[in-house]
């Protein structure tokens, strides 16, 4: 179904067709182009309090005895507290969830007490009346340790010699076997079996705003109001509400401007919990703001996985089964309340995933270690399962002398195959490899490159051409998390008033981190009511104000939020029609709504501003029928339950130059298909995707939080941890297929994780088919010039 | 207050006199001290480019520079130089190309890509790619913001 016949253009109106497609500017990036945004550290409060912490030095160890004694005494110190103290006021969490069985981790608390897990652990809190003070007094804390010992390898961990939580009998968080049978007969009956084990490389997302929380107790009220760079204000509304004592409508959860989230700002972090308990304890504002050090130690870290993976063919080509074993490191806690099992499960659930064999087996174990935890970071299991499977597929149409191209053609689901049960389980609800195939090759020239190619070899110019196909969860229903007891909202609502001037508010429950959600809530609410878009407003992030909801995460917000913003509308135009023909003693059926106008359905002729027909039901409804009340506050909520998740699909391309003597590599062009259903602005669309691109080009080729034997993150600067800039940046082309949803009558699937998902994989691939001349492989990611020289040095 | 010097300096075009500590970073000055929050502070040693801001018509890190070095100095913010709409162009188009999401990094990304416009030369994407190299953007691709800047520096559009 193309763009035009999408049920949301409303016969008659100009308008109504006006903004979904439409490449329209953000009206709320004004602000942030004049430096006039709000970020939490841009608040400014009376008797505002600062926080900064006292972090353990080491990986593990128990805590002999803490010192607050000179400290106490620094300039401005208001004062310094343990674990302890803090737990009177904030209760401890325990990061499982029922539907992952078996998952396990021990009572976490917002300050260490007794024993610190890894090195940043927060141990001791300092407040003071400025940052300033509280980070002097931070000097004069005297501590004594006992070092415990550290397990910082995931095979040590996982054979358990040493345990670092002694009420659990081995070190493994979670586990998980999958199996269709008929595995091994698939092996025996293969022509061709390849195995490989690839490497992933523990890295964050450095968002450039850090972490901030600003908690600000009212005692008299015994109420909380809480501005946090946050993805999900609902989610925290009822953690803090839980864990402080406080009722749940008393607490108000403010994310306004946040700068970058990417799944970093979407967990329980245990200094945020101790800020907003110092603000109860001590009844005042407190202030934390993680400076950059911390948010390289703290921040939730994602993906160091190995795996190894198996994969059958038949000489002609067909895959014919996967087989899996996945090793992953966690840190010492699952974070709270979504787990650090969910990346795991991913990987299991995804890998193989555009392809139609029938067979699958995969082993996932999941263990702790004493370095920082990880959790869900934006494409959450997908770069590793895209990795894995495309460089496995690679590796097979090599053996076969196939071409990487034709070899997908060969074995991607069919376009016709839907809706398709995937051998792990998941459902597809209908997705477009082959199209995204096509138009992909189109794009890129695929057979001039490749021509290109061979001449450029015979010159010693070493170009590689990387593909990466992929499938991507996006609108998750409950199925992610809410069945498993988790108290995370998979619907969200929208809210929309016709002001008396005309004028339409929109409020919804799903946040804006720069992704332009206000943007199309308000392309998608000024399509659905029939106004301009200047004549709408868009409030998100305040749990005082805006329907429950979810908020911002896993490819959700225009799937989810803007369906809720649509039905909202369309509610609002039925409202508003139906008083207009009160007030016009004519027949609603004959009236529309177009151009900021209740017009003729037919005549397209002008009868009654809409600022009118505010004014006669807001300040003259004594005119209307006397058994008629005006409704122009409308609420709609939607959740996404035919499917667990709305799948995507689309597939990448990298084109690179490797140098063999420096080891560099050259990014020379990335290409992106995408279908993520109906585009509601692609020039958003377009640099959400090209964004996450150049972090999943992070992952492939810079990005690594390295730790010592001992457990000391080595890199926990921006000068020594590299994350891609502008100059080594390729130009990105963009292109989509559009296949609705049909759960939905906006259509919207997810898009915001795509480019993240299939970058590395495709980097990947275009490198070893540079290095392939060479015999050289790399599958330790980040693929540094370091590592590409050894494998030079190797083949 | 340990350290602490009196300084005079011009910050939009106004003057302002305060006592500061050594220690003080400019970017905290003009954030905590005068309330220009538009200059954000991302990394604190140099690397990101989010305070920048310009200092007798140089750009310089706001982290890497002290407030008591800017004494007599004339300092312009992403806020005076909006009121003064000398980066209006540039605003423009970036609002135009969508090259900005989170904007924490677009005050130091627009005072980067207006220094490559005072120069008043015709450049290539290479050449502006490697002007704003030292300016992290974690959001977008660097492309729309490229394709911004190369509208307004080469006056196309």
């Amino acid at each position: 179904m193309g763009k035009a016949e999408l049920p949301l253009h409303a016969p008659g109106t100009k308008l109504d067709r006006g903004y979904i497609g439409q490449s329209v500017p953000r009206p709320n990036a004004q602000r942030l182009l004049q430096g006039r945004g709000s970020y939490v550290d841009d608040l400014r409060f009376p008797r505002l309090a600062h926080v900064v912490f006292y972090r353990s030095p080491h990986a593990h160890a128990k805590i002999k005895r803490l010192d607050f004694s000179k400290g106490l005494k620094s300039e401005g110190v208001i004062a310094i507290l343990d674990g302890r103290a803090v737990a009177e006021y904030c209760t401890p969490w325990v990061g499982v969830l029922a539907h992952l069985k078996g998952i396990k981790s021990p009572p976490q608390h917002a300050i260490a007490i007794e024993r610190a897990c890894w090195q940043g652990e927060a141990v001791a809190a300092v407040v003071a009346e400025t940052r300033a003070q509280a980070e002097d007094a931070l000097g004069l804390i005297e501590a004594e340790w006992e070092e415990l010992p550290a397990v910082i390898d995931m095979q040590e961990s996982l054979e358990g010699k040493k345990i670092i939580h002694k009420e659990f009998a081995d070190n493994i968080c979670f586990s998980r076997q999958h199996d269709t049978g008929g595995v091994d007969e698939a092996f025996a009956a293969a022509d061709v079996v390849v195995e490989e084990t690839f490497e992933f490389g523990r890295h964050t997302g450095v968002c450039l705003e850090g972490r901030a929380i600003l908690a600000d107790y009212n005692a008299a009220e015994h109420s909380l109001t809480v501005y946090h760079s946050t993805q999900a204000p609902h989610m925290m509304q009822d953690i803090f509400s839980r864990h402080l004592g406080i009722p749940e409508a008393s607490v108000r959860v403010i994310a306004r401007d946040v700068g970058g989230s990417f799944g970093i700002k979407v967990h329980v972090y245990p200094d945020e919990m101790a800020t907003a308990a110092l603000s109860v304890m001590l009844r005042r504002p407190v202030k934390f703001v993680a400076d950059r050090l911390e948010s390289f130690a703290t921040d939730i870290h994602a993906r160091e996985h190995k795996v190894k993976i198996k994969m059958a063919v038949s000489r002609t080509g067909e895959i014919l089964a996967f087989d899996l074993d996945d090793l992953s490191a966690i840190g010492p806690y699952s974070v709270y309340p979504r787990t650090s099992g969910i990346e795991g499960n991913q990987v299991v659930n995804l890998t193989g995933g555009p392809y139609k064999h029938r067979k699958y087996r995969a082993k996932l174990n999941v263990v702790f270690t004493n370095k920082n935890v990880t959790c869900q970071y934006r494409a959450v299991g997908h770069p590793i399962a895209v990795a894995l499977t495309e460089g496995i597929v690679d590796k097979a149409a090599a053996k076969l002398g196939m071409d990487p191209a034709e070899f997908r053609r060969k074995n991607l689901i069919p376009d016709d195959a839907y809706p398709y049960t995937f051998p792990s389980g998941i459902k597809f609800e209908r997705l477009s490899h082959h199209q995204t195939l096509n138009k992909l090759l189109d794009l890129m020239s695929y057979k001039k490159l490749r021509e290109e190619q061979e001449v450029l070899r015979k010159q010693n110019i070493f170009r590689g051409i990387g593909l990466a196909a992929m499938i991507e969860v996006t609108n998750p229903s409950p199925a992610f998390y809410g069945v498993g007891g988790a108290r995370i909202s998979a619907q969200d609502g929208a809210t929309l008033r016709l002001e008396p001037t005309g004028m339409v508010t929109v409020m919804c429950s799903v946040t804006e981190q720069g992704q332009g959600t206000e943007g199309i809530f308000a392309q998608i609410a000024a399509s659905a009511v029939g106004v301009s878009m200047d004549k709408v407003r868009v409030i998100t992030g305040d749990t005082g104000v805006t329907p429950y909801g979810g908020g911002t995460w896993a490819s959700r917000g225009a799937g989810i939020g803007g369906e809720a913003v649509l039905l909202a509308g369309r509610a609002l135009r039925s409202n508003m029609l139906e008083i207009a023909s009160k007030i016009l003693n004519l027949e609603k059926e004959t009236l529309d709504i177009g151009n900021n106008a209740i017009i003729g359905k037919l005549t397209q002729e002008k009868k009654m501003p809409l600022e009118e027909l505010g004014r006669v039901a807001y300040f003259r409804p004594d005119t209307l029928p006397m058994d008629f009340q005006a409704e122009l506050t409308v609420t709609r909520h939607y959740t996404p339950r035919q499917y667990g998740f709305t799948f995507t699909n689309g597939i990448q391309a990298s084109l690179v130059e490797v140098d063999p003597d420096t080891g560099f590599v050259k990014l020379l062009k990335h290409w992106c298909v995408e279908d993520s259903g109906t585009v509601i602005n692609p020039m958003l669309v377009d640099e959400q995707l090209r964004g996450g691109v150049v972090q999943g080009i992070g992952a492939a080729l810079f990005e690594e939080c390295l730790y010592s034997p001992e457990g000391q993150l080595l890199n926990g600067s921006m000068a020594d941890y590299l994350v891609p800039m502008s100059g080594e940046m390729p130009d990105i082309i963009c292109a989509h297929v559009e296949t609705p949803t049909l759960q939905s009558q906006l259509g919207a699937k997810g898009v915001g994780e795509a480019g993240t998902a299939g970058a590395p994989g495709a980097v990947m691939n275009a490198i070893n088919d540079a290095l392939a001349p060479l015999n050289a492989r790399v599958t330790a990611m980040p693929f540094t010039p370091e590592r590409i020289l050894r494998a030079l040095a190797k083949a | 207050m340990e350290h602490a010097y009196d300084i005079t300096l011009t910050v939009n075009g106004t003057t302002v006199s305060r006592r500061v500590p050594a220690r003080l970073h400019l970017v905290d000055f003009l954030r905590e001290d005068l309330e220009l929050t538009g200059s954000h502070a991302g990394c604190e040693h140099g690397v990101c480019g989010a305070c920048t801001v310009r200092v007798n018509g140089e750009i310089v890190r706001g982290c890497l520079m002290l407030a008591v070095q800017a004494n007599g100095c004339r300092v312009d913010t992403i806020e005076g130089l909006s009121d003064s709409k000398e980066l209006a162009g540039l605003q423009k188009a970036f609002h135009q190309k969508n090259a900005l999401q989170c904007g924490f990094c677009t005050p130091g990304m627009l005072m980067a890509a207006q220094d490559l416009l005072l120069k008043g030369k015709k450049v290539s994407r290479e050449e502006i790619r490697t002007h704003i190299s030292g300016n992290y953007c974690r959001c977008t691709g660097y492309q729309a913001i490229v394709d911004a800047i190369e509208e307004v520096v080469n006056g196309k559009g």
